[in-house]
């Protein structure tokens, strides 16, 4: 690639971060994201699977927050806080892969329906609005109890019940990009399909992708919890197996409230940093938007 | 004279109205179609023999299994198996639960007046609330009340709804600290349920959790659809206009913005049902609210796949249904899209 790409895209780059520093919000999901990125990976350099067995809790069962146990125990004796730490793998892992699935599936089709017109466009264009319909939850919760559960399944029922809303924002971008005049030129000069949607629509809706691809990350993490709260977990522990532990062994009557409290909190925290740097990324991304906040 | 004008006008907006209906309604059956076969693979192709899930736990002979196999109907080849079930469930017949061994519509039958009764509230609540605030939030963008709406709505959109149920199950239900336990813990009555009036405010009184939840998770979403659909007619010429006759402030959101920010709104509303649908499983989870999310709750849990596929169908297909009519009834109301 060119030099002067290169220069550009840097310059660009360097453009849209100043953007995105104005929004304190936005700044402020990102600083939060990282803290809970590093946070995870650092896991395994101070504790181990073993937080989470059930035979090895220390502590007194459910109980409140102390020196030992800073964020109580649960109802094997587990300290909250460790298994928080630990859960906090299988919460984040499973909700960037499946943000990431759903990303791919809506990318590629949303592509092939604005690009492909005619018969093929049409019957994605028909399934993408047959899948939007489905009751997503629902769909992901049958899927999930049918494939059984494992950390796999519970990424692939998120993903392919929640990327149509992609697709549908990339074939309207793809439409948007093929009407401009240097497809027409890059098509008078012999390129193909391959060519146009790689190396055109693509760089084109990339900025949209990452802005969705953040707010997907924040519903697949909710969704996730909610699919291990309702039975079909990856058996793996995460914040939401834990407050379905909370509820089976009734924490909310007994109040133990730091049982119920702390994963939620936890959920919440890390949901809101993901839309909120989404939303800055939209502003910061999407001109129509840009200009309607100054304005 | 003026009734030959209203029909040479009338005429052809019929006609389209009903080509329009017409249209949505294939659309709808075709969907149907594949939720059906969709179903139907979904069920029976994917890895996990029903028959052994059946099986679990309970001590079974191979030759049982190839009994209980042939009682399914599943020692037949897929396309008769595929046959017969479409023939089943356009008769409505959703088959047997393993579970209740009675059969799923029965079961289906018994629970959706209370589901009805839980989401029907919620959902009037939930729009009258969500719209009305949004409205005012939209009409000032960024005044204070605006300020406080979107981050309430901000925070309610981030907390999951199972979530904020045990939360509320924890502090109005079981009660702590100073705060008694005002409300139950689970179900739609109580067990010495009383009969007339104290009856339905036995019911009432199981209903304000779950309904509060629901509510709160759902009317976010309301209030954001209402408030950016109420800041896009803020700009347009016809409220500069109505501001230059001298109309009061009040005046000219009520009768003039509102009503053309409430049409897509609406729509969105209706189109959104499916998130609903699955706020009210959870919900209907938490509270042992005796409807149909929990049945399909239960059905995931044991598993029973007969009791889940039957579930499955009607919500899709109700869900589907919902969004056919809200695109009939946009296209009814909105002149903009019927002159077009």
């Amino acid at each position: 690639m060119s030099n002067v790409t290169w220069v550009r895209r840097r310059r660009a780059i360097g453009r849209f971060w100043a953007d995105f520093r104005t929004h304190r919000a936005g700044v402020a999901g990102l600083v939060i994201l990282a803290v809970a990125v590093v946070l995870a990976l650092l896991a395994p350099l101070f504790i181990d699977s073993s937080v989470t067995n059930v035979v090895s809790g220390t502590g007194a069962k459910m109980a409140p927050p102390s020196l030992d146990d800073p964020l109580g125990t649960d109802e094997s004796g587990r300290s909250v806080l460790l298994m928080i730490w630990w859960g906090s793998r299988t919460s984040l892992l499973i909700g960037f892969l499946a943000a990431l699935l759903s990303m791919v599936i809506g990318t590629v089709l949303g592509i092939a329906a604005g690009h492909f017109r005619g018969w093929i466009g049409a019957v994605i264009l028909r399934v993408t609005d047959w899948f939007l319909v489905l009751p997503s939850l629902v769909t992901a919760l049958v899927l999930a109890a049918i494939l059984g559960g494992s950390t796999a399944t519970i990424i692939v029922a998120i993903g392919v019940t929640s990327w149509p809303s992609t697709a549908r924002l990339i074939r309207a971008q793809t439409l948007a990009v093929e009407a401009r005049p240097y497809i027409e030129r890059s098509l008078a000069l012999g390129a193909g399909h391959w060519h146009i949607t790689t190396r055109h629509v693509l760089p084109n809706v990339a900025p949209l992708l990452l802005a969705s691809t953040t707010l997907e990350v924040a519903s697949a993490i909710v969704t996730e919890s909610t699919l291990a709260f309702l039975g079909v977990s990856a058996n793996k522990t995460s914040w939401g197996t834990m407050l379905r532990g909370s509820y089976d062994w009734g924490a909310a009557t007994a109040g133990a409230w730091w049982y119920i409290l702390v994963p939620g909190l936890c959920i919440v925290t890390v949901v809101m940093a993901f839309t909120l740097c989404g939303r800055a990324l939209e502003t910061v991304l999407n001109p129509r938007l840009r200009t309607r906040a100054h304005a | 004279m003026t009734t030959a004008v209203e029909e040479l006008e009338q005429t052809p907006v019929r006609h389209g109205l009903l080509r329009y209906a017409a249209t949505k309604a294939g659309g709808a059956l075709l969907s149907i179609a594949m939720v059906i076969v969709a179903t139907f693979f979904l069920f029976r192709l994917l890895p996990g023999d029903p028959v052994r899930a059946l099986a679990q736990g309970r001590n079974m002979t191979p030759e049982q299994l190839d009994l209980e196999r042939a009682r399914l109907g599943l020692d037949k080849s897929i396309p008769e198996q595929f046959l017969h079930f479409v023939g089943q469930t356009l008769r409505f017949d959703l088959g047997v639960s393993y579970e209740y061994k009675r059969p799923v519509l029965d079961l289906i039958g018994e629970r959706i007046g209370s589901t009805l009764l839980l989401t029907g509230t919620a959902l009037v609540v939930a729009v009258s609330l969500g719209l009305w605030q949004g409205a005012r939030a939209g009409w000032k963008p960024g005044s204070k009340f605006d300020k406080v709406s979107t981050a309430i709505s901000l925070v309610l959109w981030s907390v999951p709804t199972f979530w904020l149920g045990l939360l509320l199950l924890m502090v109005f239900a079981a009660g702590i600290g100073p705060i008694p336990g005002i409300f139950p813990t689970r179900g739609s009555s109580s067990v010495d349920k009383p009969d007339g009036f104290a009856g339905v405010l036995d019911v009432a009184q199981h209903m304000v959790l779950p309904c509060l939840t629901l509510v709160a998770v759902v009317y976010a979403q309301y209030l954001l659809v209402m408030r950016s659909s109420v800041i896009d007619e803020v700009g347009q010429d016809y409220i500069t206009t109505a501001r230059a006759k001298g109309l009061r402030d009040d005046d000219i959101r009520r009768k003039h913005a509102v009503p053309n920010a409430l049409l897509p709104t609406v729509t969105l509303v209706f189109m959104r049902i499916g998130f609903v649908v699955g706020g009210a499983v959870t919900v209907e989870a938490i509270f042992s609210w005796p409807g149909l999310g929990q049945l399909f709750y239960e059905a995931i849990r044991v598993p029973d796949f007969t009791l889940m596929q039957g579930t499955f169908l009607l919500i899709t297909v109700s869900v589907i249904l919902m969004n056919t009519l809200a695109d009939v009834v946009y296209h009814l109301l909105d002149p903009r899209v019927r002159s077009a």
